[in-house]
């Protein structure tokens, strides 16, 4: 047998896969097209979401974007549309994302960032000020503030003449990978998935062609997840806030349909291909068999793709540029509805001008040059690619029941467990790493003499953080202060209740309360998240 | 040796930090981990009543230059200011000796090695109290 031949070297996928040197008719012969492949477009959705994919529409192109003012985001983002850009994809600073104003203390030196600083309704406006949001869709990259961004996001819009109901678009608003990675929780877990639960049902009635979560196993693969656990774990998620919605009567039907997830790409080619067509089929069955959902749409893992930061390098940038391109490439043969590559500078910083134009320009190149968009699934049918597949799916179910074992994810979460094992796991793949048993290009292996690292780093501007706290304290002085502090009382007063806060904050926003003061009635009536740090 | 980790700031990224966590556990140090979203004035108290030789702290957004310069003095001023600081995380080279400049003991950008790291807080001079 070739496995056992001492001239091969064994090879283990991280998901802990064998690889075979040759795949043929025998390592599928289980397999059934129509039960568990299925056409393009059909249960259970193996092959894609819809029949045709890229045939009709290619992928929307969704480059992250946003810094300073939102003066200055709504340049880049108006230069993006013009270069072909067809969806916005909205960084925020950290302040705004920790629910800080601008002016507060712990935001010094963050202000405008690594993102859009947002304290009042006034900066929504800046923003999109002459976007058609009713044909450009919009993501939010944002979690524990999401509430208050999608409550701006609906105001900013009634006020430029759009109604709600044609608004499309994304909240990244998926608070429990926040505690396992990215970090920016605030309050206990909850009262957060409470919050998740309040925009999910206020936009299946108000803003139905928005998705109000993408559940994303990206940040948690960063943190270290292998790849079949990254699927497990944002399943998980997902189940989480389906059964509390479930629990405060919805019907899954109503708005299973509108959750999306955003996954990494980072890793063997085959793998990621295998995992993102096995995890499509599990979703669809967790739906339908699970959660009796009747609506085909409802079982649609749909999902944003191309990113994977921790691929990339610091050693020998330019090198990230090709990574980004087979991150691409992967994702366009793996079916994503929406593409965001990183780019070749996101080990350093937010992308500039230059290098975010090379990500737009990598995928227009697959979709003009490459024969990308003309068939769907192209790889289905390799023996390869399907007994990967097959594995891949039983590697990600054995990985859920684990989080069963945990108690659940919401407790796995709280307690730090899910945690712990993702930063064990992150400190053994640098340590591999380091011995050169993992191999990266310029970091282990073909380094460079001498190494030039310097690139051009997204500039921080103190002035423009100057220029944001002056308008803000302008905005507090100029606001009818007194309809603020109704609007918060009553925000406070209905907090602890079990009523969809959404309609409360809307009112706040709208009487432009900023983030602090939204962010700190919450702070007030749920308390804080109490990080578990033992590792 | 006892070691504070700590994450200052509202960054969230803490693989980074966690992974030197790991590193300094497995090189036989006792490791402190602060966890997220620490002030400066927090972590110079932390210092003292975790009674640390030395401090680490990560960054990753690129605040490291206000808050690095913000940690020190609060450090000064809980009378943790002789402790060694060295500060880790997404630092470009022209701020590396910037940091030094500051009063940083030493500087570990992103992708250095662990024997690096371990063998600073092996070597770096335990300072006695001011």
């Amino acid at each position: 047998m070739a496995g056992k031949d001492p001239e091969i070297k064994e090879v283990t996928l991280e998901s802990g896969i064998k690889v075979k040197p040759v795949y043929g008719p025998e390592d599928v012969a289980d397999v059934d097209y129509a039960r568990d492949i299925g056409n393009p477009g059909s249960y259970p959705f193996m092959r894609g979401i819809h029949s045709l994919m890229y045939r009709l529409q290619p992928w929307t192109m969704r480059q992250y974007s946003g810094f300073g003012t939102a003066e200055e985001t709504n340049r880049r983002f108006k230069f993006l549309i013009e270069n072909g850009q067809t969806g916005l994809n909205v960084a925020f600073d950290l302040p705004t994302q920790l629910g800080y104003d601008s002016d507060h203390p712990m935001a010094h030196g963050e202000v405008g960032r690594v993102g859009m600083a947002v304290s009042t309704l006034a900066d929504f406006e800046d923003a999109f000020r002459g976007i058609p949001l009713d044909r450009i869709s919009t993501s939010l990259t944002i979690n524990s503030q999401a509430a208050v961004m999608i409550a701006m996001y609906a105001a900013v819009a009634e006020k430029m003449g759009f109604p709600l109901k044609d608004l499309r678009g994304t909240a990244q608003n998926d608070i429990l990978k926040e505690y396992i990675g990215r970090g920016t929780w605030i309050y206990p877990v909850e009262q957060a998935i409470k919050l998740i639960g309040d925009t999910i049902i206020w936009c299946a009635r108000e803003l139905p062609k928005y998705s109000p979560v993408s559940v994303c196993g990206y940040h948690i693969r960063e943190s270290g997840a292998l790849p079949h656990q990254e699927m497990a774990y944002a399943f998980a998620i997902a189940c989480a806030y389906i059964d509390h919605v479930l629990a405060r009567g919805l019907d899954i039907d109503t708005f299973a349909s509108r959750l999306s997830f955003n996954f990494d790409i980072h890793g063997n080619l085959f793998e990621q291909v295998a995992k993102f067509r096995a995890g499509r089929a599990l979703w669809a069955r967790i739906v339908r068999e699970k959660y009796g959902a009747k609506d085909p749409k409802s079982m649609l893992m749909r999902m944003i793709a191309g990113g994977g930061g921790g691929g990339l390098t610091i050693e020998q940038p330019l090198n990230n540029i090709v990574r980004g391109a087979y991150y691409a490439l992967i994702s366009a043969l793996s079916g994503t509805q929406t593409m965001a590559l990183c780019s070749y500078d996101e080990a350093y910083t937010i992308p500039t001008e230059e290098s975010a134009t090379v990500s737009l320009r990598t995928m227009q190149i697959l979709i003009e040059e490459m024969g990308l968009c003309d068939t769907v699934d192209p790889l289905a049918g390799s023996y390869c690619i399907e007994s990967l597949t097959r594995e891949m799916g039983a590697r990600i179910s054995e990985a859920m029941g684990e989080v069963g074992r945990w108690g659940g994810i919401v407790k796995a979460v709280a307690s730090g467990a899910v945690q712990r094992q993702v930063a064990r796991q992150a400190y053994l793949r640098e340590k591999a790493i380091q011995s050169g048993e993992i191999r990266k290009v310029g970091v282990n292996v073909y380094r460079a003499e001498e190494e030039q690292h310097e690139v051009e780093l997204h500039p921080f501007r103190p002035r423009e953080a100057k220029k944001q706290v002056d308008r803000l304290r302008r905005i507090r002085r100029e606001r009818d202060s007194a309809a603020v502090k109704r609007a918060l009382a009553v925000l406070a007063s209905k907090a602890a209740t079990p009523e969809n806060l959404m309609p409360f904050i809307m009112d706040a926003v709208k009487a432009y309360a900023t983030v602090g003061e939204i962010s700190d009635v919450f702070r007030e009536v749920f308390g804080e998240f109490d990080e578990p740090v033992r590792l | 040796m006892r070691i504070l980790i700590a994450k200052p700031g509202l960054d969230g990224h803490d693989v980074g930090a966690k992974v030197v966590v790991h590193a300094l556990m497995d090189a036989g140090f006792e490791v402190i981990y602060t966890g997220l979203h620490q002030s400066p004035e927090r972590i110079a108290k932390a210092a003292l009543e975790e009674d640390a030789d030395a401090v680490g702290i990560s960054v990753l957004s690129g605040a490291h230059m206000p808050l690095t310069k913000k940690l020190l003095a609060e450090m000064k001023k809980a009378g943790t200011g002789r402790k060694p600081l060295a500060v880790g995380g997404n630092i470009p080279p022209r701020d590396r000796k910037k940091l030094v400049e500051l009063g940083a003991a030493a500087v570990f950008p992103t992708g250095s090695r662990f024997d690096e790291i371990v063998g600073f807080f092996r070597n770096c001079p335990v300072r006695a109290p001011e």
